[in-house]
Parts: C-alpha cells; sequence; structure tokens
C-alpha cells in the first residue's frame, strides 16, 4: 500500500499544493486530474523521491520511505516526460540495459516488445525510431523488470491509438497482478475502477 | 554491486558505439603536445626540460575537455533520472561514471604520455615516474572534475564555466605531478611527491562522488 499524508509542494517559492492525501492499495489505480500547472508532474515526482516534498510523509506498507528511499525507488517505475531511449542503441539493446540497471532476475525483453508491438524494430538503433516508437521504447521498461507501483506521467503522449491500447493491456495485466498505478493523463486509459484524484490550482 | 557493473557497462557500451566524440581527449592531447616543438623550437635540451610540465597541462586541459559530457547527455534525454530510480545510492552511480570517463579518458591519455615523452626527449629516468604519476594522478581529475560537471548540468553551454570552476581545484594534482616527474629526471627520490598525489586521490575518491551527488540530485529537482 502506498499512501501520501498532507502532501505540500513549493516549486521556487510557490506554493504549487497542500494537504494532499492519497491511498493506493495493490490492484489499484489512481488517475492525477487537474488543469496545467496543478501539480500533477510534481507530484508524481515527488511519489519517485525525485523532489522533495515540502511538508508531509510518503509511507509504503506503513513505513517512512525517507528512512529508506533507495528501497523505495527499486519498487517503482516512473515515466516522465523524457524518455531516457539512447540513439546510438538498438531497441532491444535499450530495453534490456534497463533491466539490467534494475537487477531484475529474469530477463523480460522479449515480452516487454512484444507487450508493446515492437519487436520488428528491435535491431533498429533507436535514433531512426518515429516519435511514438521512441515512446513505445521507453514504456516497454515497464515490462521488461517488474516493479510493483507505476508512476505514469502522460504516458499517451505521442502514442497512436494502438500504442495506447498496448499500454492499457500492460496496466490491466499490471493491475491483475496487484500492481499499482498512479498516472496523470487527460486522456480515458480504460482504468474502471481507477480512483480520481482531483487538483485544484493554488 | 550487480547494479553497479551494468552502469559502467552501459557507459562503456555508449562511449565505443559514440566511437570518435569519445576518444576526442586523446586526440586533443595528442595534437597539443605536438604543437610544443613546434612553437618553442626543436632544440633537445628544452624540450627535455620542459616534458614534464607539458605532458601534464596538456593531460589536465584534455580530461576537462571531455567532462562536460559526464552527466549532460543522460540529463538531457531523462536517463539520469532514471539511473537515479535505480535504487542504487546516487553517489555510487556517480562513482561509476567517474570510472568510465576513467577508462575512456585518463587510462588513454595514460597510455599515451609514454609516446609523447619519446617525442619531447624526456631522460629515460623520467618515465617510470611519468607513467605512476598519470596512473596516480588521472582517477583525482576524473574524481574532481565530476564535481565541476555536475554543478554546471542545468547550465546551457557551461563548459567555460566548468574550466573556470575544475582548473584551480586541478593545480595541486599538477604540482605534485610535475614535482615527481622533475625529481626522478634530476635522480632525485619522486617517493614524497607521489605519496602527496596518491593523498590527493585516495581524499578524493570517498569525497568527490558523494559532493557530486549532491549537486546532482540538485539539478534534477
Amino acid at each position: 500500500m502506498f499512501q501520501g499524508r498532507d502532501i505540500a509542494c513549493e516549486r521556487g517559492e510557490r506554493r504549487i499544493f497542500t494537504g494532499l492525501n492519497f491511498v493506493i492499495t495493490p490492484g489499484q489505480a489512481l488517475v492525477l486530474r487537474g488543469p496545467n500547472g496543478c501539480g500533477k508532474t510534481s507530484l508524481l515526482r515527488i511519489s519517485a523521491t525525485l523532489l522533495t516534498a515540502a511538508d508531509g510523509a510518503l509511507t509504503w506498507n506503513g513505513s517512512d520511505i525517507a528512512e529508506n528511499p533507495e528501497g523505495h525507488r527499486a519498487n517503482l517505475h516512473y515515466i516522465g516526460h523524457q524518455d531516457a531511449v539512447k540513439g546510438a542503441l538498438t531497441v532491444r539493446e535499450n530495453i534490456a540495459m534497463w533491466a539490467k540497471i534494475r537487477a531484475t532476475a529474469t530477463d523480460h525483453t522479449e515480452a516487454a516488445m512484444a507487450a508493446f508491438d515492437i519487436t520488428h524494430l528491435a535491431d533498429t538503433p533507436a535514433q531512426y525510431l518515429s516519435a511514438g516508437q521512441h515512446r513505445r521504447t521507453a514504456l516497454a521498461r515497464l515490462v521488461a523488470s517488474p516493479a510493483k507501483l507505476w508512476l505514469l506521467d502522460e504516458p499517451t503522449v505521442s502514442l497512436d491509438q494502438a500504442g495506447t491500447e498496448c499500454l492499457q493491456q500492460a496496466i490491466a495485466t499490471h493491475q491483475a497482478k496487484n500492481g499499482m498505478v498512479m498516472a496523470a493523463t487527460h486522456i480515458e486509459l480504460g482504468l474502471d475502477d481507477a480512483e480520481i484524484l482531483q487538483l485544484k490550482p493554488q | 554491486m550487480k547494479i553497479f557493473l551494468a552502469i559502467i557497462s552501459r557507459d562503456m557500451l555508449l562511449a565505443v558505439r559514440q566511437g570518435g566524440a569519445t576518444f576526442l581527449a586523446l586526440i586533443f592531447f595528442l595534437l597539443t603536445v605536438t604543437l610544443f616543438p613546434l612553437g618553442i623550437g626543436p632544440e633537445p635540451a628544452i624540450l627535455a626540460r620542459v616534458a614534464p610540465g607539458v605532458l601534464w597541462v596538456a593531460a589536465l586541459l584534455a580530461a576537462m575537455l571531455s567532462l562536460d559530457r559526464l552527466f549532460q547527455a543522460d540529463f538531457e534525454d531523462g536517463s539520469l533520472e532514471q539511473l537515479t530510480l535505480s535504487g542504487l545510492p546516487l553517489s555510487l552511480i556517480v562513482l561509476a561514471k567517474i570510472i568510465t570517463h576513467w577508462l575512456t579518458t585518463g587510462l588513454p591519455l595514460l597510455l599515451a604520455a609514454p609516446v609523447l615523452a619519446v617525442l619531447l626527449n624526456m631522460n629515460d629516468e623520467g618515465f617510470e615516474a611519468l607513467l605512476l604519476t598519470m596512473l596516480i594522478g588521472t582517477p583525482a581529475l576524473s574524481l574532481i572534475g565530476a564535481i565541476g560537471a555536475a554543478l554546471t548540468l542545468t547550465v546551457r553551454r557551461g563548459g567555460v564555466l566548468l574550466s573556470l570552476l575544475v582548473l584551480p581545484l586541478y593545480i595541486p594534482v599538477l604540482i605534485f605531478g610535475v614535482s615527481a616527474i622533475d625529481a626522478a629526471v634530476h635522480g632525485l627520490n619522486a617517493k614524497p611527491h607521489l605519496l602527496l598525489l596518491a593523498a590527493l586521490t585516495v581524499a578524493a575518491i570517498p569525497l568527490c562522488p558523494w559532493a557530486a551527488a549532491a549537486a546532482v540530485k540538485l539539478s534534477l529537482e
């Protein structure tokens, strides 16, 4: 269970949000909604420990993540605005490399490429990919190494209809395995039972 | 440890794939050193006198030239934040990148230095000291440089600022590196200088990754 209590965020001396509470239980998804600049990305980055909250506490199964940030990081996947895909490496190498850095016991690279329908691009250097294929390669990291919590920041940007369906399928499989999802998105991801967290501009 | 090695092997693979750009520092080193006989004349005695200094100054500049690539590329495409989330403490991630920097910059410089020393007519007595100082000193260049590279991450075209930050910190390495070779060339004991140089590197191993990691964390926020 991943929980946030009274989270506040400050960027450049400006309060973005205060007193935010949320709970994600295994198998559940939380969708962040709100206008531009209301702090969706900031909340995801705080959850990923990339950003320090101005106030409040995040807990993982009841224990404060500030006590063991490295342990928390190993539990999560974060898909941000940038794809972290290296043009000099092929699609397969890109995905396998991140799986290796996540110290995955078994390599799910092939399954990950199949899940996002990029197997035919496996040996193509990533610099020749289109924006959507680039994004799919980044998203394939989610499947290549298992993590309990997925933090997705606008994951469907530059994806086509088929790509979005691949992502929906991946999220459904993840939830079926008791995985947790926290996503900022403007389009429906087919998350039927998802809780909605509405962020308001201050 | 597995993650640590995975990061090093990733960076080495990227360095090899990017080929030319990675070994630019080595080519810069070769070119600058060959400029000196052209600039100050082919007088063997003069060249032998300035050889240790020329080699070390050129090595400093070459190492610095490649520093902005240490974190910049990974910062820009989001790889750096992904690396941060690997579950390894950030200072160890930084150390892994410093080791790769040394393998792709310091080590080639170390291997090229004796060849260039011949070109500069350095005394035979100095060769052993030259290799030793390069072996002990170049890791310090990568370690200290990492702090500068991390601090200038968010600065657009931070190359000049980077050199202003890092060059003054390189001065002790330069002094002890050159004085060790000079001592050996003049038949004196080079050991005290080598020990001081080693002390610099040993002190830099825990301190620099820690400081650079703090700077990287700030730039990611």
